[in-house]
C-alpha cells in the first residue's frame, strides 16, 4: 500500500496495462517526448517505444480517427485529448463515427478518450470544461468520471479493457490534491456502477468527479445540525447506476445532485426524471441541484467562485432540502 | 478515342482485363436495377449515382489484395462489389431489409465488414474516413500486417477539415493509405471552381509533402495501373498517395436531384466518355472480348441481379422489436476482440520497445529552404557532423546502443 495521487493514479493504470497488453497504444498531442501536459503519460515513451506512444500533429478529429481505425484492428487505443475542453473539436468523429458503429453496422470500437476536465484552477473558458452531457447524450459511449486515486486507476483499467468507445473525464482539480493508498498490482472498477461514499437516512446527495468532495464536505457540516447525509459518488454517468440511486432515494425520500458541470442539461435534470418515473411515490420533497450557472467558466478566480458550486452552497441546499 | 500510352504499356493478363469489364458492367447493372426500384418506391431513402464514374471504384478497388482494407464512399458500389460485396447486400441496403448487413439500421453503402472483407462503412460526413483508415493503416503497420488502406473523397470532400488533418496525419506518419480523390467537378449543385482555386486537387498533396497522381477517371486501365503503383509504394513505406481521378458525375447529387445546373455542353461531353463504352471498343479492337463473350457475359450478369433482386425483395422488413439492443458491445459474446499479429510481439514490449525519447527527427530541417544560407537550423535539427552526438534538451536514458536519430526513426516517421 502506497499513497499516491489521482495523477499518478492514471499513469500507473496507463502503465500496467500497456506492460500487460500489447493491444494498448496511446496517441495525443504531446503525449510522448514531453510526457503529457500534465505529465500522465512520462516514461511511457521511454519504456514502449515510438509506435506505441504517438505524438500527433494538433488535430484531435484525426486523434479520434485514427484510433478508431487502430480499434478496428483489435488494437485498444487510448486517446489523450490534452484538456478535455478539445473534445469538442472531434465532436462529429466521436458521436457520428465512433459512437454509432455497433449499433448501425457491428463494429465495436475498443478504445478510451481521456483527458483533464473540469473547473476551480482558474483556466478560463477554454481550459475548464465540463462537456460530458454532450456525450451522455450519445448512445454508443460510455462517460466515466472518477473522484479518487482508487477509482481513476480501477475505472481506467475497466475502460481500456472494455470493447466500447468509453470517454473518461480526469478532473484535473483533484491531479495532485488528493492521495489515496491503493492496493499494489492488478485491479478494476467496474463501468456503471455507483459509490456510497456516506451513508445517511435524511437525504441523499448525488454528486461525482469534485463536487463528490464538496458534497463530502457539506455533509460533514451537515451532520454537525444532525442531518444524515447520503452521499453517493456517480463514478459513471453513462450507463448511469439506476439502482443504486433509486435504492438510496428510496431509503432517505429526498435528493439532492451537484455537479459541476452547467445547470441546464446536466445530468441532474435526467436523475430528476428518473426519480419521478420511478420513485415519484417514495419523495418526501423536490429533487434539488447545485450546479455551475448557467455561463460560460469565466477567468477571474472571484468570478469563478461565484460561478462554481461549494460546500456552503451545497449545505445550504440541503438544509432547505431537509426541511420538507 | 485513340488508345492511350497508358494502355499501351499496361501488361494486364487477359483475366484482369476481363475482370475489370465485369466489374464495371455489374456497377452499372446494379446500379440500374436500383434506379427502377426506386421508381417503383422499393428503395426507402436516397439513391446515389455513379453513372459515369465506374472505372474509379472498380479500377481503384481491383488494385488492393485480399488482406488491404477499405472504406468506400456513398457513390463507390463498384469498389464494394470488387471487394466481394455480393449485389443482394446492396440491394437489400437500399431497401432497408432485414437480411440487410446493417439488418435495415442504415442504407445505401453504410455497411463494412472488419472481419472477413476489411471493409469499414462510411459515414455521410464526408472526410472522417480519412484519419480513420490512417489509423487502420498504421495499426496494420504495428501488428506487421503489411498492409495497405484506401478511401474516397469528392471533389467537395476535399474542402472539409477532416480531410485536412487526417491527410496530414497520415502524412506525418508515413502511413501506407492511398486516397483516391474522385473529381467529378460537382458537390450537389455548386462546381468545382467555385469551391477550391486550384486546377488540380492533385496539388493538395503538396502541402503534405507526399505523391500524388492525376488519372483520368474514365480510363479504368489508366485508374488501376495507377493505383496499382500507388499501392505497391505505399506498401514499401513510401507513406500517403494521393491520386486525383478527374471524371464527371452524370446524375444529379440523387435521384430526387435532376441536376438542371449542369451545363449541356459539359454533359454531352463527357456521355461521349462512358468509360463502359471507352473500355468494351478497346477490348473488342484489342480482341480481348468478342461479341460472344460480351453476351455471355450480359446473360450472366443478367441473372445473377435477377436472383439477387428478387431476395431482396422478398426479403422482409426489420420487426420492431429488432429497434432494441446493440448500442453496446457486451463482451466476448458480442465480439472477440483479438488483433492478429504477425510479427513478434516481443519486438513492442519492454525492453525492446524501450527508447530514449528526443525531439530529434531525422533530416528535419535539412532540406533546400532550411540550409544554412536560406534559413535558420529548426530547433531538433543535427548537423551532420554532429549527428553521433547525445541531443540536447530532455533526454531521460542514457542509450546504450542506438543513436538519437536511430531511435526517432524506428517508429517509421
Amino acid at each position: 500500500m502506497a499513497a499516491i495521487t489521482f495523477l499518478e493514479a492514471i499513469k500507473q493504470a496507463m502503465f500496467e496495462e500497456m506492460a500487460a497488453d500489447p493491444s494498448v497504444v496511446l496517441i495525443g498531442e504531446d503525449v510522448g517526448v514531453y510526457g503529457g501536459a500534465f505529465k500522465t503519460s512520462e516514461g511511457l515513451l521511454e519504456k514502449f517505444g515510438w509506435e506505441r506512444v504517438i505524438d500527433t500533429p494538433i488535430s484531435e478529429s484525426a486523434i479520434i480517427g485514427a484510433a478508431c481505425g487502430m480499434s478496428y484492428l483489435g488494437l485498444r487505443p487510448i486517446a489523450e485529448m490534452q484538456f478535455i475542453d478539445f473534445i469538442v473539436c472531434a465532436f462529429n468523429q466521436i458521436t457520428n463515427f465512433v459512437a454509432k458503429g455497433h449499433y448501425l453496422w457491428n463494429a465495436p470500437a475498443p478504445m478510451v478518450i481521456r483527458g483533464p476536465s473540469g473547473g476551480g484552477v482558474h483556466g478560463g473558458p477554454f481550459h475548464s470544461a465540463n462537456p460530458e452531457m454532450y456525450f451522455v447524450h450519445t448512445p454508443g459511449l460510455k462517460v466515466v468520471y472518477p473522484s479518487t486515486p482508487y477509482d481513476a486507476k480501477g475505472l481506467l483499467k475497466a475502460s481500456i479493457r472494455d470493447n466500447n468507445p468509453v470517454l473518461f473525464f480526469e478532473h484535473k482539480f483533484l491531479y495532485r490534491r488528493i492521495k489515496e493508498e491503493i492496493p499494489v498490482g492488478d485491479y478494476t472498477v467496474p463501468l456503471g456502477k455507483a459509490a456510497v461514499r456516506r451513508e445517511g437516512k435524511h437525504l441523499t446527495i448525488l454528486s461525482y468527479a469534485a463536487m463528490m468532495h464538496t458534497s463530502l464536505e457539506a455533509a460533514d457540516a451537515l451532520a454537525k445540525e444532525g442531518i444524515e447525509a447520503e452521499v453517493i459518488d456517480l463514478r459513471t454517468l453513462l450507463p448511469l447506476d439506476e439502482e443504486t440511486i433509486l435504492q438510496s432515494v428510496k431509503k432517505t425520500n429526498k435528493c439532492l445532485v451537484v455537479h459541476e458541470d452547467t445547470r441546464t442539461g446536466g445530468i441532474a435534470g435526467e436523475i430528476t426524471a428518473l426519480l419521478c418515473e420511478k420513485a415519484f411515490q417514495e419523495l418526501d420533497g423536490p429533487v434539488l441541484r447545485v450546479t455551475s450557472l448557467d455561463s460560460p467558466v469565466p477567468y477571474a478566480p472571484t468570478l469563478e467562485e461565484a460561478f462554481l458550486p461549494n460546500a456552503q452552497k451545497v449545505f445550504a441546499t440541503a438544509k432547505e432540502l431537509a426541511r420538507y | 478515342m485513340p488508345a492511350k500510352e497508358s494502355r499501351r504499356k499496361a501488361k494486364l493478363s487477359r483475366q484482369q482485363y476481363l475482370d475489370l469489364y465485369y466489374n464495371m458492367r455489374l456497377n452499372r447493372e446494379v446500379e440500374e436495377t436500383m434506379t427502377r426500384l426506386f421508381r417503383q418506391n422499393k428503395i426507402v431513402g436516397g439513391l446515389y449515382s455513379s453513372l459515369g464514374q465506374e472505372a474509379i471504384s472498380v479500377g481503384t478497388a481491383y488494385a488492393l489484395e485480399k488482406r488491404d482494407w477499405m472504406a468506400p464512399m456513398i457513390r463507390n458500389i463498384g469498389a464494394l462489389l470488387v471487394k466481394g460485396v455480393p449485389p443482394r447486400d446492396i440491394f437489400t441496403q437500399h431497401m432497408a431489409k432485414y437480411t440487410s448487413p446493417t439488418k435495415g439500421r442504415d442504407g445505401t453503402s453504410h455497411f463494412g465488414d472488419l472481419e472477413n472483407l476489411h471493409i469499414v462503412s462510411p459515414i455521410s460526413m464526408l472526410g472522417d474516413l480519412i484519419p480513420v483508415m490512417a489509423g487502420v493503416a498504421i495499426g496494420g503497420r504495428y501488428l506487421g500486417q503489411k498492409i495497405v488502406t484506401m478511401t474516397w473523397i469528392g471533389d467537395g470532400g476535399s474542402s472539409t477539415g477532416v480531410f485536412h488533418e487526417g491527410l496530414n496525419f497520415a502524412a506525418s506518419q508515413k502511413a501506407p493509405f492511398v486516397l483516391i480523390l474522385e473529381n467529378n467537378q460537382w458537390a450537389y449543385s455548386t462546381p468545382v471552381q467555385r469551391q477550391v482555386p486550384l486546377d488540380n486537387l492533385a496539388d493538395r498533396a503538396k502541402a503534405y509533402g507526399i505523391a500524388s497522381y492525376i488519372v483520368d477517371g474514365n480510363d479504368v486501365v489508366e485508374v488501376y495501373t495507377t493505383t496499382k503503383e500507388a499501392v505497391e509504394r505505399a506498401r514499401a513505406g513510401e507513406g500517403p498517395i494521393l491520386i486525383e481521378a478527374k471524371t464527371f458525375r452524370r446524375r444529379g447529387h440523387a435521384q430526387h436531384d435532376p441536376a438542371e445546373y449542369i451545363p449541356k455542353e459539359q454533359r454531352e461531353f463527357w456521355e461521349k466518355r462512358d468509360p463502359i463504352a471507352l473500355y468494351e471498343a478497346f477490348l473488342l479492337k484489342e480482341k480481348l472480348l468478342d461479341a460472344k463473350g460480351k453476351k455471355e457475359m450480359e446473360e450472366k450478369q443478367a441473372s445473377l441481379l435477377e436472383k439477387e433482386r428478387e431476395f431482396a425483395e422478398n426479403s422482409p422488413m426489420p420487426p420492431q422489436e429488432t429497434v432494441h439492443g446493440g448500442v453496446y458491445c457486451s463482451g466476448d459474446d458480442c465480439h472477440k476482440i483479438r488483433p492478429k499479429w504477425e510479427r513478434p510481439i516481443a519486438e513492442v514490449m519492454p525492453p525492446r520497445s524501450s527508447v530514449v525519447p528526443v525531439w530529434t527527427v531525422e533530416g528535419f530541417g535539412q532540406g533546400k529552404s532550411s540550409a544554412d544560407k536560406h534559413a535558420p537550423i529548426h530547433f531538433g535539427d543535427v548537423r551532420p557532423e554532429r549527428e553521433k552526438q547525445a541531443p540536447k534538451g530532455r533526454t531521460v536514458q542514457k542509450s546504450d546502443k542506438k543513436p538519437a536519430a536511430k531511435s526517432a526513426k524506428k517508429g517509421g516517421r
